[in-house]
């Protein structure tokens, strides 16, 4: 393998690959440009549009900003909403799309096939055809309106995890299992002992997937919740932005230093595992 | 109980014991059916599998197909809200939301708008993340920063960076400073013929990686000996990209169509807080932004749920045309 990609690599004449080289970096500067420009900003007592602005100035700089939003919307609250709204889907995700993956992968049951081509189904059903039958059930007739179960119930079980953790214990030899269950391991045995610590990099990758969603979701939360105190951070911050930057000193000063907390957690957690989202894991799971 | 006999039937049909399961298959397929407890025969051999999925089919019953069916009912009727457990008559008025839907200028200003979207968004996404994920995959070094700085956008909240794009498209923000006389009056976003597209070369900014990490995935399916044979018949690098890459992660490129049409279709935070709900004057304006404004904010779910279901079918006939023309024979 390795072999063979240096000899195409030889192929490539140099010029050819050092303009590859200097495509590639001019992509990562405008991807990467706008999280510099959001910590430079959310830093600036005054705001500088000017060319010289992109860059530190020490007499332009603050810590200001990052109190003033605190001020209006309380990060802390916002923060651990969030934690709670993200750690209800992981659990839910995790345990219950653990036992369904195992029950797709290992056990023969009937129905299996019909349950698999449903987590495949569910991927595609766009959320806006839920949204209004959902918003009416949870928020209207169960009174689950600023409610952390309400928050969390539409995103439960995330179901490309379901299909990570069946590809994986596809994986696993069938010795291994028949052999547990000739010394009389219950199959919930077998799932905590031989199971999930063979497939542990795929817990890795699927919490890291799962937790993406409810931290950065916006449109749910925010229908379901109106109290500030209930509101994760996307949403108190989107209130924020929309309703009351406008009549601040600095608006995008405090808009950015909002954005600078709610990107971090996110953004760290993700370079700190960046090994465990994999292509071919992610590829497969959406292809099924 | 019987979960213990149904994993013991099992590991007696084991691959070890080849002999002994030989027997057992034969006397399955000439004994039928009373050799057998009942509930082998609902359940399957291993009936465990139902109570180990039972909580994902309740969820996905629960959440996605009780609504599914409740938004169809809903959208036959004048359907309003009413406090829990009052008993109120919601009058049926058959397909009068659908009509609805197609005379409301507002939605269907949005619906073009959103098309407006799909056609810049997804021929960019197409081409961009196909080109870089190709660009990727031979690089050597700085590989995982490169990686890294372009998946980073699509793992950080929309509502973050919304926040940096209002400051660098502002009025006198960054990018009309470098403009400087080329900049558009009145700036991007509150241009009716700007906001739309720069809206969606936002999401196309911000989704990019991710359809990167798929054609990442599809490119390492494609047989290196494919190139070398492409190599040997004299064709370059641009000629082998078309005739070997292109046609090589075709699945995939079918797949980026359909994910990037869906998540184009559910926009809504973008044009929400980039636009200050869809401006100026509704040029901005998302199917889903007014299915809010109608369904939640002015009470009529069940004509919002119309407009829910007209969106669905137009994305199921766009998914139905690209599967036709760029899925090829052989998917």
């Amino acid at each position: 393998m390795s072999r063979r990609n240096r000899r195409i690599g030889t192929d490539l004449s140099r010029g050819q690959s050092v303009l590859r080289g200097i495509v590639l970096t001019i992509g990562a500067i405008v991807f990467l440009f706008p999280f510099y420009y959001m910590i430079i900003g959310s830093l600036q007592s005054e705001p500088d549009t000017t060319l010289a602005g992109a860059f530190p100035n020490p007499a332009n700089l603050t810590g200001h900003n990052y109190a003033a939003i605190n001020s209006r919307i309380n990060l802390l609250s916002g923060l651990v909403n969030s934690g709670i709204f993200t750690a209800g889907v992981l659990i839910g995700t995790v345990v219950f799309g653990l036992l369904a993956g195992y029950a797709l992968a290992v056990l023969q049951w009937r129905g299996r096939g019909v349950t698999f081509a449903l987590a495949l189904l569910v991927q595609v059903v766009p959320f806006q055809l839920l949204l209004i039958p959902l918003y009416v059930l949870i928020a209207r007739n169960y009174g689950l309106a600023d409610n952390y179960l309400g928050m969390i119930l539409p995103f439960a079980i995330n179901s490309t995890a379901v299909i990570i953790f069946r590809q994986y214990f596809l994986q696993v030899p069938k010795e291994l299992f028949d052999a547990a269950r000739i010394d009389g391991a219950g199959e919930l045995r077998l799932l905590w002992r031989v199971a999930i610590p063979l497939v542990r990099p795929a817990l890795v990758t699927v919490i890291l997937i799962t937790f993406i969603g409810p931290w950065n979701e916006f449109l749910w939360p925010f229908l379901v919740t109106k109290e500030a105190s209930m509101q994760p951070l996307a949403v108190s911050l989107a209130n924020y932005i929309s309703n009351v930057a406008s009549s601040t000193a600095n608006p995008f000063g405090s808009v950015l230093a909002g954005a600078v907390v709610l990107a971090a957690p996110v953004v760290i957690l993700f370079i700190a595992f960046q090994r465990y989202f994999i292509s071919t894991d992610i590829g497969s799971s959406v292809k099924g | 109980m019987s979960a213990t006999t149904g994993s013991a039937r099992q590991s007696g049909a084991g691959p070890g014991t080849g002999r002994r399961a030989d027997a057992a298959g034969a006397t399955r397929r000439s004994g039928t059916g009373p050799r057998h407890p009942l509930n082998i025969r609902i359940f399957g051999r291993n009936p465990l599998g139902w109570l180990f999925s039972a909580p994902y089919l309740v969820f996905v019953i629960a959440i996605f197909a009780y609504p599914l069916g409740f938004a169809i009912y809903m959208s036959f009727f004048d359907y309003f809200f009413a406090a829990p457990g009052a008993h109120v008559n919601r009058p049926f008025v058959g397909f009068e939301n659908f009509v609805q839907v197609f005379q409301d200028p507002q939605v269907l200003q949005s619906f073009v708008n959103v098309g407006v979207f799909l056609v810049i968004n997804v021929p960019l996404t197409v081409v961009l993340s196909l080109v870089l994920a190709t660009a990727l995959n031979k690089v050597v070094r700085a590989r995982t920063f490169l990686r890294v700085s372009y998946y980073v956008p699509y793992v950080t909240a929309s509502v973050a960076v919304v926040g940096v794009w209002l400051f660098l498209f502002s009025h006198d923000g960054l990018v009309n400073q470098i403009l400087g006389p080329l900049a558009p009056h009145p700036s991007w976003l509150s241009n009716a013929a700007l906001a739309m597209p720069t809206i969606a070369i936002f999401v196309t900014w911000k989704q990019l990686g991710f359809y990167i990490l798929l054609y990442l995935a599809a490119l390492q399916n494609v047989p290196n000996e494919l190139y070398e044979s492409a190599a040997t018949d004299g064709a370059g690098r641009v000629r082998a990209f078309f005739s070997v890459t292109v046609p090589g992660v075709r699945p995939a490129t079918v797949l980026v169509l359909l994910l990037s049409t869906v998540v184009g279709a559910n926009l809504f935070t973008e044009p929400y807080l980039l636009t200050g709900g869809g401006g100026p004057n509704g040029a901005s304006a998302s199917p889903v932004l007014v299915m809010y404004q109608q369904g939640i904010e002015q009470g009529h779910p069940g004509y919002a749920a119309a407009i829910g279901i007209v969106l669905v079918i137009g994305v199921l006939i766009i998914a139905w045309l690209q599967n036709r023309f760029a899925g090829g024979r052989e998917s």
